[in-house]
């Protein structure tokens, strides 16, 4: 039930102001973008999709920002793991 | 539904079953522990959760049972349900040898030739699809079933159930999809059957095709249960395109992509395989119940856990999407032109010798 | 997949994992709660506990919508769907879902007109193409999904649809986290938060958990990365004696949710004075229902509907395992009697449920899967 899945907005349903055809891995579906109504996604953009419904926009900036961070993490990592095996206490 | 005087339900019910249920593992656990303390006592694992983890493998290898009083869809989706109900049921009252191998094929020894001889019936809906139709199914699937079992196929029967009221030209049309299968393939469709019902029933038209071929004298032995640790599974390509293709043909979900079925006979391919590596233990084509479900049976009949790389297994990323729209694992999803061939040579082995999974979109 | 394979990158798994080790007090035992359904199918399929040090244990809460609903709440909905013109449209999840006489799965095939939808607006599609039949929608989950109703009942309203109802068994988070930071049976010191049900109502109603019970709080994605730095971001508050409520999902979480959401759902819908929850009991205000200006949309207004309180069965222990009291593997009948193909209880039938999750992918010898990757790895 919590699932949502990302797809990509292609282009609005003519005659239909609520709806909007999405793209999701190369799998397009019609959804309803009705509770978007207050900031109404544009094609090209990104939304969470459930049971047929477009339920929140997904922030590019703020997607990238929790990449950032995770990239961050793993070169942190890498570069620790690096130390570690250069550094040989004997 | 009656209720009784206080509200809570009458006639057992659910409620029923649950104690029964319960008393039959509690008796089941009981005699097991009676067995065991003759043998003479294996340490129980320390860990709780593994001791649970124990008690459940044990009720899983337990006889099934068929607990349902009618049939459902599950019966037929090729999983856990439709395996129960054949063991439950069919093995249970044909008893015999050759059956039990529950193989893709029957291998019969007559008069000095040794056959291969399967029966599939297809109820496809809808019968036209992107990449073929309930003919090509009919001949293919059976063709595969003989080809997995190391055999040559070379007869088909073809059995047609009709719905008063489908158009000849369909008909028409469905016959010359499966003549130009079974000239692909090698085979010629020799015997068959009409019936006709009425209308509402049979979809259309529903087929059933059964097949013999020949085992050379020579064919390795083959079968799931050979199986052993250190051997590779492979797959000769992208999964789940059938099952998806089918789903979004049905046009209920409002979903289209690009995609198309993968139905193609398989004896060349098999020839191959069988001709580059005598290490070959066990082939399948996946179907219903797809790759997964193969696997499963690996592992049951052959006593062996099986490790998958998820990243090793092609899906079409359309394939992948669909699948993640409708919250289905690909794995689990009808294929009907793919081998799943149990080797115990390295893929980096029969990479080199030139037989590489064909690569897909 | 955009947006999600990123987040599924092993290496930066076990970095995030070394992070929240490195975060671990000596000595100190932390219990976490994933409140929602989603998570707990996350943890359990990506096997995330291996990536957390001993000292941390994942708890699984009520949050899905299917395991809470109680079995009279299903024995009412067969009902419905036993009148002759009526046909019952369901999400998959409840299809299996048992009640006192069999599930919809089993009246379907008994010859019911049961029918699985994906969305509420096909619901609707099947009520237009069959003007003489009664469609009843069998609406659950929690504030993710009331919307998607609200918009429905809306949608239907202004086409005039007279032969479309709904059986509202919508719930709502908040009430049951409260109930549970209230249960004497659990000392939890932070709570993963519900993902999806945030981007509706926000992340400002749980500030209550961490100003009034000190506990912190992340609203956390779906993907094995985000779950790993929600626990992570946990974590850091504990060490530094923070309780805040944070965002990890803020690429789809809004601090202040979706007000047109919100905004149908106060149009169509109001709370309850009570509701019964599956193992948790009656909560007050705690689910919803049609108001009245759209009861001709509301099936317990337009059918007669039982209303029996029907117990669990005895050696049900879906109850304890919802509150996080038990571990699936810790209930009496789990893995024997009761399995996917024949679930006693909720817990094991959603594939959402904690039982399910852990049946389908934690269920396995650790110590022979561990050898195994040795080998393959060589």
């Amino acid at each position: 039930m919590c699932l949502g899945i990302p797809g990509e907005l292609i282009e609005f349903v003519p005659d239909h102001p609520d709806l909007a055809k999405v793209d999701v891995s190369g799998v397009k579906r019609v959804i309803n973008v009705g509770l978007l109504a207050d900031d109404m996604p544009k094609p090209g953009e990104w939304v969470l999709i459930h049971v047929g419904f477009a339920l929140s926009k997904i922030d590019e900036a703020e997607a990238a920002a929790a990449l950032e961070f995770l990239e961050g993490i793993g070169q942190a990592y890498d570069d620790e793991l690096a130390a570690l095996q250069e550094s040989r206490i004997e | 539904m009656s209720v009784g005087e206080d509200g809570t339900p009458v006639g057992g019910g659910r409620a029923g079953w649950v104690a029964e249920a319960l008393r039959e593992h509690e008796e089941q656990d009981e005699r097991e522990r009676h067995d065991h303390a003759d043998v003479g006592r294996r340490p129980l694992p320390a860990d709780r959760e593994q001791q649970v983890l124990d008690r459940i493998d044990r009720a899983r290898r337990r006889r099934p049972k068929v607990r349902e009083e009618r049939i459902t869809m599950s019966h037929g989706a090729g999983g856990k349900a439709t395996q129960t109900l054949i063991e439950a049921v069919f093995l249970d009252t044909f008893r015999n040898p050759r059956l039990e191998q529950l193989e893709d094929a029957a291998r019969l020894d007559i008069g000095g030739a040794r056959l291969a001889f399967t029966t599939d019936s297809y109820v496809v809906s809808p019968l036209f699809f992107p990449g073929g139709d309930i003919g090509d199914l009919a001949v293919n699937g059976t063709v595969n079933d003989l080809s997995v079992s190391g055999a040559t196929p070379l007869y088909l029967s073809a059995g047609f159930i009709l719905e008063e009221g489908f158009p000849v030209a369909d008909l028409i049309r469905i016959t010359e999809s499966m003549q130009a299968a079974a000239a692909v393939a090698g085979v010629q469709i020799v015997t068959g059957d009409t019936k006709v019902v009425e209308k509402g029933k049979a979809d259309g038209c529903y087929i059933n095709t059964a097949g013999v071929g020949l085992i050379a004298q020579d064919a390795p032995e083959l079968g799931v249960a050979l199986a052993r640790p250190g051997d590779a599974i492979i797959v000769s390509g992208c999964i789940g395109d059938h099952g998806v293709t089918i789903m979004l043909a049905r046009g209920e979900l409002d979903i289209e992509a690009d995609l198309q079925s993968d139905t193609a006979p398989l004896n060349d391919l098999v020839r191959s395989l069988l001709a580059a590596t005598g290490g070959v233990r066990a082939l399948r084509d996946a179907t219903r119940g797809g790759v997964a479900t193969i696997l499963n049976e690996i592992a049951k009949s052959a006593d062996v856990g099986v490790l998958v790389r998820e990243d090793a297994i092609p899906v079409r990323t359309e394939v992948r999407g669909a699948s993640e729209l409708l919250g289905i694992d690909p794995m689990y999803v009808a294929c009907e032109g793919r081998l799943v061939a149990v080797v115990d040579e390295t893929p980096r082995l029969l990479v080199q010798s030139g037989l590489a999974g064909r690569a897909c979109g | 997949m955009r947006f999600v394979d990123e987040f599924r990158d092993a290496d930066k798994a076990r970095a995030l994992s070394a992070k929240i080790t490195a975060l671990c007090e000596p000595g100190r035992q932390y219990k976490l709660m994933e409140v929602c359904g989603g998570h707990t199918h996350t943890i359990y399929k990506h096997g995330l506990e291996d990536y957390l040090p001993e000292s941390i244990t994942l708890v699984h809460g009520p949050g899905c919508p299917v395991c809470v609903i109680p079995m009279g709440r299903v024995d009412d909905a067969m009902h419905l769907a036993s009148a002759e013109d009526v046909i019952m449209t369901s999400f998959g999840d409840m299809m299996r879902v048992p009640g006192s006489h069999g599930s919809f799965f089993d009246a379907k095939a008994a010859g019911t007109d049961i029918r699985m939808v994906y969305s509420p607006l096909d619901s609707l599609k099947i009520a237009r193409q069959n003007p003489d039949k009664r469609v009843v929608f069998m609406a659950i989950g929690f504030e993710t999904t009331a919307p998607s109703t609200a918009m429905t009942v809306l949608r239907a309203a202004a086409e005039g649809l007279e032969n479309f109802s709904v059986f509202c068994n919508h719930v709502t988070i908040v009430p049951a986290i409260k109930a549970i930071l209230d249960s004497p049976d659990l000392r939890l010191d932070g709570f993963i938060g519900p993902g999806h049900v945030s981007t509706v109502i926000g992340c400002r109603p749980y500030e209550f958990i961490a100003r009034d019970y000190g506990k912190p709080v992340v609203t956390a994605g779906f993907e094995p990365l985000d779950i790993l730095q929600s626990i992570y971001m946990l974590m850091l508050q504990l060490s530094q004696g923070r309780s805040e409520v944070e965002n990890q999902y803020s690429r789809v979480v809004p601090w202040d949710g979706n007000p047109v959401a919100l905004r149908v759902i106060g149009q169509t819908m109001e709370l309850r004075p009570y509701f019964e929850w599956r193992g948790l009991g009656f909560i007050s205000h705690s689910a919803l229902r049609m108001r009245p200006e759209y009861e001709r949309f509301d099936a317990e207004v337009l059918f007669e509907v039982p209303g029996v309180r029907v117990a669990d069965p005895k050696a049900c222990q879906c109850g304890e395992v919802l509150k996080g009291v038990l571990k699936p593997w810790e209930c009496k009948v789990f893995g024997t009697a009761c399995t996917p193909e024949t679930p006693i209880g909720t817990c094991m039938v959603s594939p959402e449920g904690a039982c399910a999750a852990y049946y389908n992918f934690g269920r396995m010898n650790r110590n022979r899967v561990n050898e195994a990757l040795k080998v393959i790895s060589r």
